[in-house]
């Protein structure tokens, strides 16, 4: 859904997203390295299952919950990514599995 | 950690208090819970001056203006605690917070004998029919996700609302090289804000810079349609389509991307779980905290500045930063009266002249009734719990519910992660328009700590004492 501008490449780290290996931005955080790679949908919602992206980037929303490194709830727009960093859209109540 | 001055949120008006009071020697600690300092209009400005300047060039010289503020903060001596969310502040000066979020995170406590909050803005949410659906995001994403990683949207796009900011984006990535396929304007009132004008003239700059915007849209050759009365976003599955009403015609746009915006307002969760004073303000249709011309409040302990306390601009929101930090200083003891009336005077005139300015922006882009109270029944307000604008009237009307504390015990509406952030004004609207009420008398929903995710683990640690309603408000 988004793309690094051609003249903002610079140093990169590997994330694991849903089990893929992929080089994003360094210092981004882990929403905007999935709205790099995939879909971009970060959490299903526990009421009706419907997927959503992340909606404000800045911390108010939520639509950005994700498990991060195993953890669910994490508010993916706020934590930077670092190397082998594993990220995964949250599904439906925190810790449903697919 | 103890501190004089424990300020919350590192935009402008915080970094430009943390200067002036650790200037008038008060210990500073500021906690922001992004990973670098510089708020929404700043967002990662030390960085990319360093690594892509070229993007200042477009990103404007507003953007790059953070540079000098960021100097000074950075050498004001001040201490910083970044990826710092604050969940509750506390009368006794206690600032509770949790580091390192996503990481290893920890709690801890800030003891300071003065805070201020100065979390600044957040976009007004436009809901429309299908804004839940995935890639449908707000015009600020699109625009932190350009400043902070240098990602521009893919594919096809439009941009929908009203306000600056709106205009903003489309000129920033027109001059990226990324132009939206269309910009849609919902509300503009140019009649309605005229009489406001002899304030915004004190800001020539600024209204020169409004119109260069508009004219660099229009020599884009982005298509710009005034007057939007509908506005739908269409699936399945994703936004695949926008249709939307403008000039008595309907049209539709093919889209892989939607940017919504509707000016902003208070990001006021924190200065509302303080429980200090707040009023409606119908020009900017938003609470806000009751303040002094020092940005004190309610309470003593409590100050806000900056957006956080009414939508002012980043500069009016630096030099209502400048002005609180000095005050603080007052109030401790460290800077005499006359001290605070003389440090404080260049920024409280340019205070006032922004101040000044914002009536005439206030009433040009004032959201019309149907962008905040939506009309179609179906139309999700809040995206928590999924409630519908039909939902909610509908109980207004057949409980007789007289606000949105009670809406709550009814239904789920602003109970979910968001604790009502994204829905907490389209609720009050919507409530207030059924009962035949102003948002005034309505109120707003009563906001408690913590205000952002904590574990009982996280307050056992701090020794909070666990209270069943603050968790799950
Ligand atoms: C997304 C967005 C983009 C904007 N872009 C522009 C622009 O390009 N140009 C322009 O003129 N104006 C812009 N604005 C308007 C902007 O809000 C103001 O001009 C200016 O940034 C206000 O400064 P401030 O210091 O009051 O608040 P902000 O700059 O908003 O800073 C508030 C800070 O508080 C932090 N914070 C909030 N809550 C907490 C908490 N609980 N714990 C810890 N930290 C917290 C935030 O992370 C943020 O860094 C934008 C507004 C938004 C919402
Ligand atoms: S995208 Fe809104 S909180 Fe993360």
């Amino acid at each position: 859904m988004f793309k690094l501008l051609p003249d903002a490449a610079g140093a990169t780290v590997t994330v694991v997203i849903s089990g893929r290996g992929v080089a994003v931005p360094e210092g981004c955080t882990a929403a905007a390295a999935m709205l790099m790679h995939g879909a971009g949908i970060t959490r299903t919602t526990p009421v009706s299952g419907e997927g959503r992206t992340p909606y404000c980037m800045m911390g108010v929303c939520f639509e950005c919950l994700m498990e991060i490194d195993g953890e669910p709830n994490q508010q993916g727009c706020l934590v930077i990514v670092r190397e082998g960093m594993r990220i995964a859209p949250q599904l439906g109540k925190p810790g449903a599995k697919l | 950690m103890q501190a004089d001055l424990a300020i919350v949120g590192a935009g402008p008006a915080g970094l430009s208090a943390a200067v002036s009071a650790a200037a008038a020697g008060l210990g500073v600690v500021v906690l922001d819970e992004q990973p670098v300092p510089g708020g929404q209009i700043y967002r990662n400005i030390e960085t990319l001056a360093a690594t892509r300047p070229a993007h200042l060039q477009w990103l404007g010289p507003d953007y790059a203006a953070g540079v000098a503020l960021l100097r000074r903060f950075r050498e004001c001596g001040a201490t910083y605690l970044p990826m710092t969310q604050v969940w509750q502040v506390g009368h006794d000066g206690r600032v509770y917070y949790r580091r390192n979020i996503g990481h290893e995170g920890a709690v801890g406590i800030v003891h300071a004998r003065k805070v201020l909050i100065a979390t600044g803005a957040m976009e007004r949410p436009l809901p429309v029919p299908g804004w839940t659906l995935p890639g449908v995001m707000s015009c600020g994403a699109a625009q932190t996700l350009l400043k902070a990683s240098g990602l521009a949207p893919e594919g096809r796009f439009v941009l929908a609302g009203c306000g600056p900011l709106l205009l903003l984006l489309a000129a920033q990535l027109i001059r990226a090289g990324r132009p939206p396929a269309a910009l849609l304007e919902t509300s503009y009132d140019l009649w309605g804000a005229l009489p406001h004008l002899p304030g915004m003239l004190g800001l020539p700059a600024y209204l020169m810079k409004g119109l260069g915007l508009l004219r660099e849209i229009r020599s884009a050759g982005v298509p710009f349609h005034r007057g939007v009365t509908r506005l739908v976003i269409k699936g399945p599955g994703r936004a695949r389509e926008i249709e939307f009403d403008a000039g008595g015609r309907t049209f539709t746009e093919a889209v892989d991307l939607v940017f919504l915006h509707q000016g902003v307002v208070p990001n006021g969760n924190l200065a509302l779980s303080t429980d200090i004073r707040h009023r409606w303000d119908e020009l900017q249709k938003c609470f806000q905290p009751e303040l002094d011309a020092w940005g004190r409040s309610s309470s003593d302990m409590v100050h806000v500045a900056g957006d956080a306390g009414g939508i002012v601009g980043a500069v009016g929101a630096a030099a209502m930063g400048e002005v609180a930090g000095l005050a603080a200083a007052a109030d401790l003891g460290r800077i005499d009266a006359a001290a605070l009336e003389q440090r404080s005077a260049a920024a409280r005139r340019l205070l006032g002249r922004h101040r000044a300015a914002r009536p005439f922006l206030d009433r040009l882009y004032r959201p019309q009734q149907q962008w905040v109270a939506p009309t179609d029944p179906d139309t999700v307000i809040c995206r928590c719990e999924e409630i519908r604008a039909g939902d909610v009237r509908r109980l207004v009307a057949a409980q007789n519910c007289p606000g949105p504390n009670q809406m709550k015990s009814f239904m789920r509406c602003g109970m979910g992660p968001c604790q009502g952030r994204l829905c907490g004004l389209t609720a009050v609207e919507l409530i207030a328009e059924t009962r035949g009420q102003t948002p005034a008398e309505i109120g707003y929903y009563r906001i408690r700590a913590p205000i952002k995710p904590v574990t009982l683990g996280d307050m056992a640690a701090l020794d909070v004492p666990s209270r069943h309603d603050a968790v799950n408000p």
